[in-house]
């Protein structure tokens, strides 16, 4: 193998700018970080929301619910990319695609964050679903009975049990969302594997270059992984083992 | 307070209340009893709603649950519920279990409600256990504080489902003991239970079901000595011999 090795490739300035390998890479996480963040914060929001949804005795709520959770969960998240991108702002009125298309600031991390928060808030929305299922019937009966309305037993009762029970399987579902932001690079957000990508190119160093993107989403992934059971253990229930019955 | 008059019930096409009538005065203790699958959870939970009906007529303290206009919640918030398996809220302390509908339901302010409810706990001998979380308190315990919880509504009445059956043998005592003590103040209660030493002490009438049906209804001790029926026999000599 007729390799060049040289560590030293990040503090080194890239062709034709200033700028040094190690800032692109560093633009590139903080972009990871923004889209997957915001689409976390989203993907909770809509996923508590639609989920509750799911387990509502209104037939017609429940099968929104239902619609949401397998539209999208069952297109490939690249797919899914490219039609927010490019479908979606064909179909909105003239002005409005148009408005989105030319003048819409910061276009590309807006459409991957809301189109990554959609994908993930349906797979929280199940998790969330079954969290709430997984309660005993009777905690509901006992919320009614004490004349709360059906928001107020979710609000009180039935949601603060059942997101501590499902907080093990968001938290890979958080894990996941710094992984899938990745795929933003399909529509030019530059974040990480956008980075990597034009680094690779220009330094002829890959490397050391993929090496570096590893090691930055091992941290991304850990950091989410420990950020979540910091959450669990403050939130597990004196009495119960593992925070469940 | 409690009018059930000709209540029918299905699920599907299963019947499982069949023109049920009966009623439980102000100040009354009314038990019901039967064989398991007789339809006696399902009666109760209509009193408050958490079960619907198909026929006949149900009025609580006035209020007649078959209309349509009638505000569910706000009648729930008068009619205390204990259940079998005591259904505290596992995620909050004692005191905030009995707090919480004070506050969200009755907009008593935190002061009031924990006042309130820190003397219904005392009233139960479980003061001292106020900050502890529901997990870490005995099954006895955990149906006192369920008591008290359905107490801090101030309610107009109590229901009980089987409010016993789940604890251990030892434990039985101490929750009838706040029962009877209850009744003794004029407390109205519908207890489904097959306590019948809690029967013959308290009960104004016992009403006994079999297949959805109320096979027999009758003053306490008369049921005890003579019952009339033959299923109701038939049950009392099973459960007396435990
Ligand atoms: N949600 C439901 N759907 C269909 N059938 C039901 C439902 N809930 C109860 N039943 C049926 O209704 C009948 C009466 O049930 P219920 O729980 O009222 O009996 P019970 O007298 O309280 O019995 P137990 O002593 O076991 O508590 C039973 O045959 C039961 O199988
Ligand atoms: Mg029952």
């Amino acid at each position: 193998m007729n390799y060049n090795w040289n560590w030293g490739i990040f503090l080194d300035q890239v062709k034709g700018g200033d700028e040094t390998y190690l800032d692109w890479l560093a633009t590139g996480l903080g972009w990871t970080v923004a889209v997957s963040l915001t689409a976390w914060l989203m993907a909770l929001l809509l996923g508590i929301a639609i989920g509750t949804l799911r387990t509502l005795p209104s037939r017609p709520l429940a099968t929104f619910g239902a619609a949401w959770v397998e539209l999208f969960r069952n297109l490939p998240l690249l797919v899914q990319m490219f039609l927010w991108f490019f479908v979606v702002p064909e179909l909105l009125p003239k002005d409005w695609g148009l408005w989105v298309k030319r003048d819409m600031p910061a276009k590309e991390f807006i459409t991957a964050a809301v189109c990554l928060g959609l994908f993930t808030s349906s797979r929280v929305a199940e998790q969330v679903r079954s969290g709430i299922q997984s309660l005993p019937r009777g905690q509901m009966h006992a919320a009614l009975a004490m004349g709360f309305t059906l928001p107020q037993a979710y609000r009180h009762v039935l949601l603060p049990q059942a997101l501590r029970r499902v907080i093990p399987p968001l938290t890979s579902e958080f894990m996941n969302v710094f992984k899938n932001s990745s795929v933003a690079f399909a529509i030019g957000v530059m974040e990480l594997t956008f980075q990597a990508r034009q680094m690779q190119e220009d330094s002829e160093q890959g490397i050391e270059t993929y090496v570096a993107v590893t090691i930055l989403y091992f941290l991304c992934a850990i950091i989410a992984n420990r950020g979540m059971a910091v959450i669990e253990a403050r939130s597990r229930i004196p009495g119960l083992i593992g925070g469940s019955h | 307070m409690i009018e059930i008059r000709h209540l029918s019930k299905w699920y599907g096409p299963t019947q499982v209340l069949d023109d049920c009538s009966t009623h439980v005065a102000k100040g009354e203790v009314v038990v019901v009893c039967g064989p398991s699958g007789s339809g006696k959870s399902t009666l109760i939970k209509c009193v408050n709603g958490l079960e619907g009906f198909q026929q006949g007529e149900l009025v609580v303290d006035g209020v007649s649950l078959g209309d349509a206009k009638t505000d569910l919640t706000r009648l729930r918030a008068r009619v205390g519920m204990v259940f079998q398996h005591f259904e505290l809220f596992p995620h909050m302390s004692v005191l905030k279990n009995l707090m919480l509908a004070q506050i969200k339901v009755l907009g008593r302010n935190p002061d009031e409600a924990a006042t309130r409810g820190l003397a219904l706990l005392e009233r139960v001998g479980l003061k001292a256990h106020a900050e502890k979380f529901p997990a870490q308190l005995s099954g006895g315990q955990q149906q006192r504080v369920a008591i008290a919880r359905a107490l801090a509504m101030d309610p107009v009445c109590l229901l009980f489902d089987e409010p016993t059956s789940a604890l251990d043998p030892e434990m039985i005592g101490e929750v009838l003991d706040v029962m009877v003590e209850l009744a003794a103040e004029g407390m109205t209660m519908m207890c489904v239970t097959h306590e019948m030493g809690f029967a013959r002490k308290v009960a104004k009438r016992v009403v006994f079901m079999d297949h959805g049906h109320i096979v027999e209804e009758a003053p306490a001790m008369q049921f005890f000595e003579a019952p009339q029926s033959e299923r109701a026999q038939a049950f009392l000599s099973k459960i007396l011999h435990h």
